[in-house]
C-alpha cells in the first residue's frame, strides 16, 4: 500500500463537475452576459447578484470549470509533446485554478 | 521498455512529429475539443470581471458591460460560444460510455444517456434564461 | 485480355542494407472480393518474395495482419481493395512501433505491458472440485464480455496519439483487458492490477482521443473501458478518504 496518496483522482473528479458544469451552463450565460446584454438585446439584471443563494450558484458556475480547463490544459500541453516539465505544468494549472477559485470567492463576498 | 536485441540489431524507430493532430481530421477535432476549455475558462474570467464592478454600482456595472459590445469582444464571445456549444455536445456523448447505469439487470442504452443529457441542458438554459428575464425588482 | 489493376504503395526496411523504411510501388490485379492482404499475398508470391509481414486465419479473429492502410489502422483481411480502388493504396507498417522489417513491428512492449496487468482470473484460493463449478448468470456475463472479444491486433495503440508521444503509457488494448477481468464475477483481483492501472502509466495518461474503439475491429471500446476505470478508480479514492475505516 502505497504511503503517498496520488492525487489524480481527484483533479479528475474536479474536471468532471467543472465539465458537467461548464456543458450545462455556460452556454446559456455566454449568451445572455456577453452577447445579449453587450447588444442591447436584453437590459442587464443585476437584482438576483446580491442574493446568497445566487452567490454560491455563481461561485460554482465560475470556480469549477476553471479546473476543467486546468486538468485539460494540462494534458493537451503533455500532448503537444511538452516533455520534461511534467511537474511545474501541473502545478501551473491546478494552481491557476486555486487562484481563479478565491478570486472568485473574494469578489462575490464583496457584491 | 525496449531491451536491446541481439537478433534485431537496427530496429527503425519512428518519430511522432509535435503536428500529429493536424495529420487526421478526427484528431484536430480533438483539438479543438480541448482548446474549448480555453475559451469557457477566459470567459468565466470576464464575467468574474464584471461582477467584480457590482460594488461600484449598478450604473458602473452596465457602462462596464457596455464596453463588451466592441466588435472584437462580439467576435470573440461568439467564437467563444461555439467552442461552448462543442464542449456540451462532445462532454454528453462523452459521459454516455462513462456513465454505465444499470436498472436490474438491464443497462441504461447510451442514447439515453446522452439524450438525458441533452434534455437538462436545454431544461436548466431554459431555467436560466426565465429567471434572467423575469426575476428583477 | 487486360486484368484491371489497383497500384499498392508498401513500405520496405531491410535494415541489413537500408537506413530508413521507404516506400515500394506493386501493381496487383483488381479483384472485387480481394482485400489488402490478398494483394500482399499476391505480391509476395508472384512479384517480390522478400516482402515480410504478419498474417494468419485472414478471417479478422487472430490479429496478425494489422498494418496502416492510406493512414489508418486495419486489420488487412478486413480491408477489401474495392474501397479503394482505383486510388493508390498505401501500406505501412502500424504507427508508433518500433519497425523490425517492411510491414513486421516489434510488439514486445505490448506484449510487456499486456502482462503486466495480468489477464486471468485470479482467485485467493481455487474452490475444490466438490463445489462445482463456477456458476455466473448472463447479466453477469455481460458487465465483461464486450471487453473480452479484444484480439490483441494493437489497432489500437496504432491510432492513440498518447501512445505515440508517451511509450509509457499501459495503452488501451491492456486496460481494457484488465477491466475484463476486474470486471468478471470469477475473478478476485482488482487489488492486484488496481496499482498497475491506476498508476501514472495507466489510465491517467488517457485524454479520451477515443480513436482506439473508433478503429477496434471487434468493437471492443477500450476509450469506454479506460474511462469506466477512472470512475471506479476514482470512486474508491474518495472513499478510502472519507471512510478510511472501510473495507479495504
Amino acid at each position: 500500500m502505497s504511503t503517498k496518496r496520488m492525487m489524480e483522482p481527484f483533479w479528475w473528479a474536479l474536471f468532471g463537475a467543472g465539465g458537467t458544469v461548464a456543458a450545462l451552463l455556460v452556454p446559456i450565460h455566454l449568451v445572455l452576459h456577453s452577447i445579449a446584454t453587450p447588444l442591447g438585446w436584453v437590459s442587464a439584471n443585476t437584482s438576483l447578484f446580491g442574493h446568497p443563494l445566487v452567490k454560491l450558484y455563481l461561485f460554482g458556475l465560475i470556480s469549477l470549470p476553471l479546473y476543467h480547463w486546468a486538468h485539460r490544459f494540462r494534458y493537451t500541453l503533455y500532448d503537444l509533446g511538452v516533455k520534461g516539465m511534467r511537474q511545474p505544468i501541473a502545478v501551473l494549472c491546478y494552481g491557476t485554478a486555486v487562484v481563479g477559485t478565491l478570486a472568485t470567492l473574494w469578489i462575490l463576498l464583496r457584491v | 521498455m525496449n531491451v536491446p536485441r541481439p537478433d534485431r540489431p537496427k530496429v527503425f524507430q519512428p518519430q511522432m512529429p509535435a503536428s500529429w493532430w493536424l495529420k487526421h481530421p478526427k484528431y484536430f477535432l480533438f483539438m479543438l475539443r480541448e482548446l474549448s476549455s480555453v475559451f469557457i475558462a477566459i470567459f468565466l474570467v470576464v464575467f468574474l470581471v464584471q461582477i467584480a464592478q457590482l460594488p461600484r454600482g449598478q450604473e458602473a456595472y452596465i457602462a462596464f458591460v457596455q464596453k463588451f459590445n466592441a466588435p472584437g469582444w462580439i467576435i470573440f464571445h461568439i467564437v467563444a460560444l461555439l467552442f461552448a456549444l462543442y464542449h456540451s455536445v462532445t462532454w454528453f456523448e462523452a459521459a454516455s460510455k462513462i456513465l454505465v447505469i444499470r436498472r436490474g439487470e438491464r443497462r441504461v442504452p447510451p442514447q439515453v444517456v446522452t439524450a438525458i443529457g441533452f434534455g437538462a441542458w436545454g431544461a436548466l438554459s431554459l431555467v436560466v434564461l426565465l429567471l434572467f428575464l423575469f426575476l428583477r425588482s | 485480355m487486360n486484368e484491371p489493376t489497383v497500384t499498392l504503395q508498401v513500405t520496405r526496411y531491410h535494415p541489413e542494407h537500408d537506413e530508413a523504411p521507404r516506400p515500394q510501388l506493386y501493381s496487383v490485379p483488381y479483384r472485387e472480393d480481394w482485400v489488402v492482404l490478398d494483394a500482399l499475398n499476391y505480391i509476395k508470391d508472384q512479384i517480390d518474395g522478400t516482402l515480410t509481414y504478419r498474417w494468419s486465419c485472414r478471417m479478422g479473429v487472430c490479429g496478425s495482419c494489422g498494418m496502416m492502410v492510406n493512414g489508418v489502422p486495419r486489420l488487412t483481411c478486413a480491408a477489401f481493395l474495392r474501397e479503394y480502388y482505383p486510388q493508390e493504396i498505401r501500406v505501412e507498417p502500424l504507427t508508433n512501433f518500433p519497425i523490425i522489417r517492411d510491414l513486421v513491428i516489434d510488439m514486445d512492449d505490448f506484449m510487456q505491458k499486456l502482462r503486466s496487468v495480468k489477464p486471468w482470473i485470479i482467485r485467493e484460493g481455487d474452490r475444490p472440485l466438490e463445489e462445482g463449478e463456477y456458476r455466473q448468470s448472463p447479466a453477469e456475463l455481460e458487465y465483461y464480455k464486450q471487453y473480452s472479444m479484444c484480439i490483441n491486433c494493437m489497432l489500437c495503440y496504432a491510432a492513440c496519439p498518447v501512445y505515440g508521444l508517451e511509450p509509457e503509457f499501459l495503452g488501451p488494448a491492456a486496460i481494457a483487458l484488465a477491466q475484463r477481468y476486474n470486471l468478471d464475477s470469477r475473478d478476485q483481483g482488482q487489488a492486484q492490477r488496481g496499482p498497475v492501472i491506476a498508476s501514472h502509466e495507466g489510465i491517467w495518461e488517457c485524454t479520451f482521443v477515443g480513436e482506439c474503439s473508433v478503429v477496434c475491429p471487434k468493437n471492443v471500446d477500450p476509450a469506454a473501458a479506460i474511462q469506466q476505470a477512472k470512475v471506479t478508480t476514482t470512486n474508491a479514492w474518495f472513499k478510502s478518504l472519507l471512510l478510511p475505516w472501510g473495507k479495504r
